[in-house]
């Protein structure tokens, strides 16, 4: 019973993550009708601010003295992480997928291909390949609850993703900004006629799932302890994978996605095999499609003939 | 009355006239290269029409049906393993037949060609009937994944050799099946298919299909069946070459067939032209030659490809040919135009 | 027997009421008007009756068989052809060839033939572009065969699209406003080409249109909706005098001069290039 608690507390950590990251997808999708398979460098190069703005920091003088990252720093780290992602999610938006919006169907998919694998290797060039090792932001504290481990980078990775979704969820049903995201998501054209600067709405869509791939970056290098700029490739995968699974272009749907993929992947390496941990992704791709392809909260939308 | 296009016996034997032709020239072209380049230049060669194959039977699905995949390198390892697996276990039994000779190998190299086509066929049934039921980049996402699992698989599997690889039951390893000759006697046969099946009824139907779905839909259009009947030949053409690359070199790896290798395919048929064979051709080709010139730049290869790609969706979405076919009447045209 | 029966048709979409049970049959080799104001619910209809939407109630009969929830592949190969409000040809291929692309139904050779280029592959060719041509020669097309099909003026692409719908030998032919865009000449050579489908090829034909002077010119009976609702139907002498149609199209003007305005308006109305969304 503690061994199955304790992997179910690993999958929803895991799974709060992939979630963060299902989140863009998914608004994206919502809005533009593109996989953006770029997402997933967005997030590795979130992860790698991370690395970068705590190194610059000091973290690792720190770390040598014995002396704990302080909490506000961790913030600043966090800080600068999304807003590098935030930038990154927009220019890539304006410089590559703007330009080819209204070509047929297929032209910005392979942009979008092309773009993921433009940031992924100039990642293998910047950063190299090697895998680094994440600095601990957070100094991990372990504590016992009636035989299962927690750790205090857990509790961080559940309460940074929940503090996240509620501002999430605030921006989108409570601001104008969020009207303006869900009416282009609903019919773009006509949210165009009804004054609103769509330009800008998709920015800032792009700016929003950009900076939560950049904090479940942070959050995946606390977590897994390492980081490399092919990290998104996989992770990246599962996230979109969440995002089906949830039901495409729905935010709520995003989170429940994400924490099921979470699970399905910890129970499956803790009681099948670590090996096929990956594979169940795909498997559950491949029932979703042909079980329910609207995803568990998505409704079947109808095209327009 | 016989209708004026009535297939004749006559027109099957200059039909197979041409084919003896053909195949006799491949041999001799063969038997030219191997006197006439060096081994550095045959491989090349070799390499251009394993592209060549990869190019065509891919533009099938991505350009000619309009539905992407980004995972056929996962089909390519399935044909190769297969191919190589069973020309291994199938060689015994042939050579105590047949003997040994060109002839025996012959025979188990295009066995094992086959059942190689026939598994990653098989593969593209599995991975294209739950994504095509389904409008929208659904293909993407699973060819994605699919190219991913398979290498897991394959690492995990230790008759084929794990993660180390496959190198058969003998210590010199796979043995070199791949010549000129059968390299692009396949390629003939690839590119013949793909064309035939591109100019007649259901091609026009896939054109359709990648054009306006709904509106195939209404012209009474399977267009499930077809767009998993394009995905599977086209997944096992990709197999067929998988096979031709496993015995061109000693054994095959998982890590020969990553995501990579589904981009370099991707960057051949968008550089000649999505939807067209001669562009396909085209973009094989160049990919094989560029890919050895770039060799010392290893590191930037990758990410000059994706600056191409986006380069080009940006500048020129149709790639050098677009849809169309390169044909002398294509020249005139151009000709007449001045 | 009637070859199109619908009954009690409903179709919800998101909580609203788009065809709210619309019931009418429609007679072997009858012209049948499909009218009313835009967002009445027409081609919502159209697109229950060929199975791009499923219905929410009621049924759909054709030919005494109940087709409803079929997928729209099942339904062309039934004997139901249409044509696309929107306009939906094949745009990079030729004008020949999207004729061509309807044929699939009925073609004989199957991928193998494809490939071995064999005898009943060529018989195939050969018959679809016999028809094709016969097809293209009605409309008018023959000499644009060889052009891709989105070079052709607006007109012509209407046209086409009738075309091609007619390569699936459809016992009954939807057209979506297939008048919208063309000039008066154009629209009378279009109500010729309608009644030559129906006097030479005993096809049945759902119109919906705009253009009031072809509804009236080429229709023997009219259905009109309002807001996903029957408001009348009979002959078009007895629609057009209909108090709750003219309130309908032209609000609370007097009748008098409603029916003047109703043939006067419509035209110019519905010249412009492509006409508004309609749900």
């Amino acid at each position: 019973m503690s061994q199955f608690l304790q992997q179910v507390i690993n999958g929803l950590s895991l799974g709060s993550i992939y979630a963060l990251i299902a989140l863009g997808y998914t608004m994206v999708y919502g809005i533009l009708k593109l996989i953006n398979f770029a997402h997933s460098e967005v997030f590795m190069v979130g992860a790698y601010t991370g690395f970068y703005t705590a190194g610059a920091l000091g973290i690792e003088g720190m770390e040598q003295r014995g002396a704990a990252f302080p909490l506000y720093l961790a913030l600043v780290v966090l800080m600068v992480a999304m807003g590098a992602s935030a930038l990154l999610g927009v220019l890539i938006e304006r410089l590559a997928y703007r330009p080819v919006r209204s070509a047929p169907r297929l032209t910005p998919l392979i942009t979008a291909i092309g773009v993921s694998l433009l940031l992924q290797n100039l990642g293998m060039l910047v950063f190299t390949p090697n895998p680094r090792r994440y600095p601990p932001i957070i100094k991990e504290v372990r504590f016992e609850l009636g035989g299962v481990i927690v750790t205090n980078v857990k509790l961080t990775i559940f309460v940074v993703t929940l503090a996240l979704m509620l501002g999430l969820w605030y921006l989108v049903q409570r601001t104008w900004t969020g009207r303006a995201m869900r009416a282009v998501s609903v019919n773009l054209d006509a949210a165009k006629l009804m004054g609103i600067d769509t330009g800008r709405t998709i920015s800032a869509t792009f700016a929003i799932g950009s900076a939560l791939a950049a904090a479940g970056g942070i959050l995946f290098g606390l977590d897994q302890i390492t980081i490399n700029p092919l990290m998104g490739t996989l992770t990246g995968l599962k996230a979109f994978v969440a995002a089906v699974l949830g039901g495409i272009g729905n935010i709520p749907g995003a989170v429940v996605g994400g924490l099921l993929i979470g699970l399905a992947e910890q129970l499956v390496a803790g009681y099948v095999s670590p090996d096929y941990r990956d594979a169940i992704t795909f498997v559950i791709l491949i029932v979703i499609l042909i079980l329910r392809p609207e995803g568990i909260l998505g409704v079947v939308r109808q095209e327009k003939v | 009355m016989a209708a004026p296009d009535r297939l004749t016996t006559k027109d099957w034997l200059i039909r197979v006239a041409i084919s003896t032709a053909v195949v006799a020239g491949i041999w001799g072209i063969g038997q030219g290269v191997q006197v006439g380049l060096i081994e550095y230049v045959q491989r090349i060669v070799l390499l251009c029409g394993i592209n060549i194959i990869l190019a065509v039977g891919l533009n099938l699905i991505n350009g000619t049906t309009g539905q992407f995949s980004i995972g056929h390198a996962g089909f390519m390892a399935v044909g190769a393993y297969a191919t190589a697996f069973c020309g291994v276990k199938l060689a015994p039994a042939v050579t105590a037949a047949l003997g040994t000779g060109a002839i025996a190998d012959g025979v188990v190299f295009n066995a094992a060609l086959l059942v190689g086509a026939l598994l990653a066929g098989v593969a593209g049934l599995a991975v294209g009937v739950p994504s095509l039921r389904l409008k929208g980049d659904y293909l993407a996402i699973v060819t994605l994944g699919f190219g991913e699992i398979i290498r897991l698989l394959f690492n995990n599997t230790k008759a084929l050799g794990s993660a180390t690889g496959y190198f058969g039951d003998n210590p010199a390893g796979l043995p070199p099946y791949t010549s000129f000759f059968w390299v692009y006697v396949w390629v003939v046969v690839v590119v013949l298919i793909v064309r035939n099946i591109t100019f007649s009824q259901s091609g026009r139907s896939l054109i359709a299909i990648r054009e306006d779905e709904i509106a195939a839909e209404a012209m009474a259009t399977p267009t499930t069946r077809l767009k998993v009947t394009a995905f599977t030949v086209s997944a096992a053409t990709a197999g067929i070459a998988g096979g031709l690359f496993a015995h061109m070199q000693s054994g095959i790896r998982p890590e020969d067939f990553k995501f990579e290798k589904s981009i370099d395919m991707i960057v051949m048929i968008i550089i000649g032209g999505l939807g067209s064979i001669s562009g396909a051709v085209i973009g094989g080709i160049f990919l094989a030659v560029t890919l050895e010139l770039m060799r010392d730049l290893q590191e930037y290869r990758l990410v000059l490809y994706a600056l191409l790609l986006v380069v080009i969706m940006i500048v020129r979405p149709e790639g050098l040919l677009g849809t169309r076919e390169l044909s002398p009447s294509m020249f005139k045209k151009k000709a007449g135009a001045k | 027997m009637s070859v199109l029966v619908l009954e009690k048709i409903e179709k919800i979409f998101g909580g609203l009421r788009a065809i709210g049970g619309v019931s009418f049959a429609v007679e072997p080799a009858q012209i049948f008007g499909l009218i009313g104001p835009n967002g009445a619910g027409k081609t919502t209809i159209f697109n229950v009756v060929t199975g791009v939407y499923r219905p929410d109630g009621g049924r759909v009969r054709f030919d005494g068989e109940d087709i409803s929830g079929w997928p729209p592949a099942k339904v062309a190969a039934r004997g139901i052809a249409r044509t696309f409000q929107n306009i939906r040809l094949f745009r990079s291929m030729t004008v020949e060839q999207n004729v061509m692309v309807a044929g699939f139904r009925i073609h004989q050779a199957g991928l193998l033939s494809a490939v071995l280029r064999n005898q009943r592959y060529r018989d195939d060719e050969r018959e679809f572009r016999r028809r094709a041509a016969e097809l293209l020669d009605i409309f008018k097309l023959k000499e644009l065969a060889g052009e891709p099909a989105d070079s052709l003026p607006y007109g012509s692409q209407r046209r086409l699209e009738i075309a091609r719908a007619l390569m699936l030998s459809p016992k009954l032919l939807l057209l979506d406003e297939p008048a919208a865009g063309m000039n008066s000449q154009e629209a009378m050579e279009l109500e010729k080409q309608i009644r030559f489908l129906r006097d030479e090829l005993r096809l049945t034909v759902v119109l919906v249109e705009h253009n009031m002077s072809v509804v009236m010119a080429v229709c023997e009976n009219i259905h009109v909706l309002d807001h996903g609702e029957t408001i009348a139907e009979g002959p078009p002498a007895q629609v057009k005098e209909h108090p709750k149609v003219l309130a309908a199209y032209l609000g609370e003007e007097s009748e008098e001069q409603a029916v003047a305005d109703l043939e006067a308006v419509s035209r110019p109305l519905h010249e412009r290039p492509e006409g508004p969304a309609d749900g």
